[in-house]
């Protein structure tokens, strides 16, 4: 047991006798469990955590309440952690942040100790602006040098799972003290579903250390028993239109509740006077968090310093728990609660602490009696000491409920900023109210002392009176500017404990009331949190086809399509391409968008959304269509096929799938029409046998009767295809005979092994989405999006038979096209071919006469053509066969000729077959 | 978007949970419209600070149109209704 840990504490979070062990900077250490990383580095007499920001003094525990920044440090790799609140896990690996070399050697310090005519308020805007050129070297010099930590390169283990969970109630309570505990049970006494939030481990808030522990136990159970919903350690991290965030370990509940209640408490502040950052220099509430929960001695001899009863129960409570307090210093002239000491404790009424000295810690402290308006005479004693507990009134903690939108009210009685006019369905319960007024003294101010020393108004940021004083000199004297240019309340404690005493330091520099300062705005978040939570973790859900472990039997290389996972080739892309060209290919093509679009106005909506006309589409037969924007601009492209007279199945490209639906059905919903869409794309599953003896191999599966004049091209059919009840469609995406069998998901492994497995004199093989590209480009066929962009429209790709401005009806996009189809627009997509060795890069420029002219969209090496082929945006004059143009890739330009028709079967003869 | 839509078909959920659709628009319809019409329609919103009625499609729920009337100032939704359509109903 270390020397520093205390008797047993009532109430104590630690278990003795279960040791735990971990390392800080290096070095094995040991706590127990309960413990947090700093309490099990103060029971082991480790007083220096961290190097602040700016001086890099030693700095050591001050709030232990995860407010202040000066126990941030790096665990397992990831920095800023608090380590007065992480709880302590076996085998964590602690490091500090910012010291080089070493936490107790910095060589840093030096800025500190030459001291302030080089870092003055404003030192990097006034220093670092001339020369101007020289920027990029003081801008690496400054990034070495400034922040709080490394990012890991890699993301670590604490950031890997990160959920957001959604959670209606009635009632949600922010803070878990007494009034907290009490509001949530009075709500849930009442019937209400209601969530209670705390930040801390264990319900019960400042009871915890102030001797009502087994009250805080009492009512943590009952509010349990009365089904609240618990969530702690649960920190608030802002209002959101009602909406509250609560971060608990690697979840963010969104908490939407009717009622809000805050009963967030209030937060101690601290004292000015000089060497106020040194170790061993903490809150009250610090030293008996750490001296009540975990039983750590905060030090042997104390000297509290204090303006309110506070102190004097602090001073009492300190002694119990069996530290040495040698003298409460008290701003009050006859403070009302001295009866209550000990004989031991002498008090010096009407004084304060006017420097603490040391150099790594605390020695000693220097008192001064406290004249009218805070003004301190000269030193009157000095007491060796190694703890000095400070109380410098109490703030709100208001952040949430000014965020909810209450005023902001500067309270006399109590000399803190409090929430004023609360919002409806807001509340506030407790201290945070901040009009629980007692007898207070006065703040201490070191204004007109000339000592070197530094009394820090802001410890996150490393902001001294003096500098505060010199920021109101210059004329930032209204606190929203002054906080800006000094960055004091802009550290991790977001003003929480630099929030008051700047506006008292700067109303007592203007002459003014802190009243008239006022209090920046407060912002979300309010605690700290990893982004990689509020990122959450990635839920786009991938899809796979029913066919996916075949493709992995296969050997089929998967990639991501969209949302879906598609075998991208099983080996040789090339060579699958031209085995679909001499035999057979099948080709999984079920990510197909697919919706059954049904009743009476069926064939009047699909005139109305395609540019095309389908209502004189025969049953039984298929029509492809490419679907415009109301500016005429193509979005997808598919093919329709007429089932029967009230029936329609539509097919879409697969990323385009889930856009087509919303867009039909916003149309529906606008038009209010009688017709129904269903999404078949999941139900069904699909596959293209291709190739020349795709007949051969498919007739004898089937009862459909597949000879070219019964199925002939564009037509479907309905039948048994291995068994299976299928839709088989002729279609020619890949330029050859080919048949689209469309059948209920469940059956796709059956048909897919019967076609692939069937012995017989085709060779039918499967052929990846890679092949499918190929061959489409052979063909010219485009696909939207990879040839389109949102300025395409059908005149501009080529494709001006799919728009039928002679149609009666009114269509989604007619306008535009109408204007379009007067003008030649600006650039048209054409295919091109360049010798076999010369394959472009997708996205290279197309050059005319040595200057961008368009881009390429589509290349490919054709192995049944011998060369390369590809798809390209040209200028108009271009758009004729034979015209030439240059492709740049890497520096040279790749000579391209331009072909309109079909590279491959122009005619069209071989699909038709 | 931190407020709940109304859903006709699902009850009230968080608006993470739809699209949005921009605001109603009046579409040009029967006879061919001006070049300024035209792209009043394409390309100008109101884009004002109050109430309008919207579109919101419920994609993480049933999966339909809805239009909602929205304070773009706060984000409070006074109500939504249904849109039409075999869809709708």
């Amino acid at each position: 047991m270390s020397a520093r840990r205390l008797p047993e504490q009532p109430g104590e979070l630690i278990r003795r006798g279960r040791e735990i062990g971990f390392t800080f900077d290096g070095t094995e250490r040991r706590g127990l469990e309960g413990d947090t990383i700093a309490s099990a580095l103060a029971a082991d007499g480790q007083r220096v955590l961290s190097r602040s920001f700016k001086y890099h003094r030693p700095r050591g525990l001050f709030c232990c309440s995860g407010q202040c920044p000066n126990c941030l440090v790096d665990v397992d790799g990831a920095p800023g952690v608090r380590a007065c609140t992480e709880p302590l896990r076996e085998g964590m690996e602690v490091r500090h942040l910012n010291a080089w070399p070493s936490l107790e050697f910095d060589a840093m310090r030096a800025v500190d100790r030459v001291g302030r005519p080089f870092t003055p308020p404003g030192f990097y805007y006034k220093t670092f602006m001339r020369p101007r050129r020289l920027w990029p070297l003081y801008e690496r010099g400054i990034r070495r040098v400034a922040g709080l930590g490394r990012l890991p390169a890699e993301p670590s283990e604490r950031q890997t799972r990160a959920d957001h969970r959604t959670r209606h109630a009635d009632v949600l309570v922010v803070g878990g003290g007494r009034a907290g505990l009490e509001a949530a049970a009075d709500a849930a006494a009442a019937g209400a579903d209601v969530v209670l939030a705390d930040d801390g481990p264990v319900l019960g808030g400042r009871m915890l250390w102030s001797g009502f522990q087994a009250e805080a136990a009492a009512l943590a159970r009952h509010v349990a028993e009365l089904g609240v919903e618990v969530l702690s350690p649960g920190s608030a991290l802002g209002w959101f239109h009602g909406l509250v965030p609560i971060w608990q370990d690697d979840v963010i509940h969104r908490v939407r509740a009717a009622s809000l209640v805050v009963a967030t408490g209030t937060i101690p502040q601290p004292l000015p006077f000089r060497g106020n950052d040194l170790p061993g220099v903490l809150l009250c509430d610090g030293a008996l968090r750490l001296a009540t929960l975990y039983a750590v001695a905060p030090g042997t001899r104390a000297v509290v310093c204090t303006i309110d009863d506070e102190g004097i129960d602090a001073a009492i409570s300190l002694a119990e728990a069996g530290v040495e307090v040698a003298a409460i210093v008290d701003s009050r002239p006859a403070p009302a609660g001295a009866e209550r000491l000990s004989s031991g404790v002498e008090l010096i009424a009407g004084s304060t602490v006017l420097e603490a000295h040391g150099r790594a810690e605390v020695r000693a402290v220097s008192v001064a009696s406290v004249e009218a308006g805070g003004i301190p005479g000269p030193t009157a004693r000095r007491i060796e000491c190694d703890l000095v507990a400070v109380s410098g009134g109490r703030a709100p903690a208001a952040s949430l409920l000014m965020q909810a939108g209450a005023r902001v009210a500067y309270h006399d009685a109590t000399g803190a900023f409090v929430a004023a006019d609360l919002p409806p369905g807001v509340r506030a319960v407790g201290s945070v109210r901040g009009i629980e007024a007692g007898e207070r003294g006065p703040v201490p101010s070191v204004r007109g002392d000339r000592s070197g020393g530094r009394c820090f108004v802001c410890l996150c940021e490393d902001v001294t009176e003096k500098d505060v004083n010199a920021a109101v000199a210059e004329g930032f004297d209204s606190i929203e500017l002054a906080k800006r240019y000094l960055t004091a309340t802009m550290g991790p404690c977001q003003g929480r404990m630099c929030q008051l005493p700047s506006a008292r330091s700067i109303a007592r520099e203007t002459g003014t009331d802190p009243s008239e300062i006022g209090v920046t705005t407060a912002r979300p978040p309010i605690a700290a949190v990893p982004l990689g939570l509020i990122a959450g973790r990635q839920h786009e859900p991938g899809s796979r086809s029913a066919l996916d472990a075949q493709h992995r039997e296969l050997g089929g290389a998967m990639d991501w399509a969209g949302i879906w996972r598609r075998a991208y080739d099983y080996g040789d892309p090339g060579a699958e391409a031209l085995h679909v060209h001499r035999e057979a290919g099948l080709i999984d093509v079920s990510p197909l968008g697919k919706f059954l679009v049904q009743g009476p106005d069926a064939a009047e909506f699909l005139d109305r959304v395609y540019p095309n006309r389908l209502s004189t589409l025969d049953e039984m037969r298929i029509r492809y269509g490419v679907l415009v924007t109301e500016a005429g601009r193509i979005m997808d492209d598919g093919t329709v096929c007429r089932l029967d007279h009230e029936t329609f199945y539509v097919t879409t490209t697969t990323g385009g799938s889930a856009a087509v639906l919303q867009w039909l059905r916003w149309w529906l919903a606008e038009w209010g029409m009688e017709v129904r869409i269903t999404d078949l794309t999941g139900t069904l599953g699909a596959m293209n046998l291709a190739g020349p003896r795709s007949r051969d191999a498919l007739a004898p599966l089937t009862e459909i009767d597949v000879g070219g004049e019964a199925f002939p091209y564009l037509h479907a059919r309905t039948g048994r295809v291995a068994g299976v009840e299928c839709l088989v469609l002729r279609l020619g995406f890949v330029g050859e005979l080919g048949y689209e069998i469309h059948m209920p998901s469940v059956h796709a492994r059956r048909l897919w092994s019967t076609i692939l497995g069937t012995p017989g004199p085709v060779d039918v093989r499967p052929a990846g989405l890679e092949a499918q590209r190929i061959l489409r480009l052979e063909k010219q066929h485009l696909i939207p999006s990879q040839d389109t962009d949102s300025e395409s429209t059908p005149y501009g790709a080529s494709l001006p038979w799919i728009v039928k401005l002679d149609k009666e009806q009114d269509f989604l996009g007619r306008w535009s096209l109408e204007m379009e189809s007067d003008h030649p627009g600006t650039e048209k997509l054409v295919g091109f071919t360049a010798p076999r060795d010369q394959a472009a890069e997708e996205g290279a420029a197309v050059v005319v006469d040595g200057a961008p002219a368009g881009r390429v969209t589509s290349c490919r090496v054709s192995e049944v053509l011998d060369r390369t082929v590809g798809l390209a945006w040209v200028p108009p004059e271009l758009a004729q066969d034979g015209a030439e143009f240059g492709i740049a890739s890497n520096g040279s330009i790749l000579p391209a000729t331009v072909t309109t028709e079909p590279f491959y079967d122009p005619e069209g003869e071989r699909q038709r077959a | 978007m931190p407020f709940l839509l109304d859903c006709p078909h699902c009850g009230p959920r968080e608006a993470t949970e739809f699209v949005y659709g921009g605001e109603v628009m009046r579409r040009p319809t029967g006879r061919p419209p001006s070049r300024r019409e035209l792209s009043s329609y394409l390309y100008f919103r109101e884009n004002i600070p109050g109430p309008q009625r919207e579109w919101w499609f419920h994609s993480s729920g049933c999966g339909r149109w809805l239009i909602a009337n929205r304070d773009t100032r706060g984000g409070a939704v006074a109500a939504t209704e249904a849109a039409g359509g075999a869809e709708g109903s």
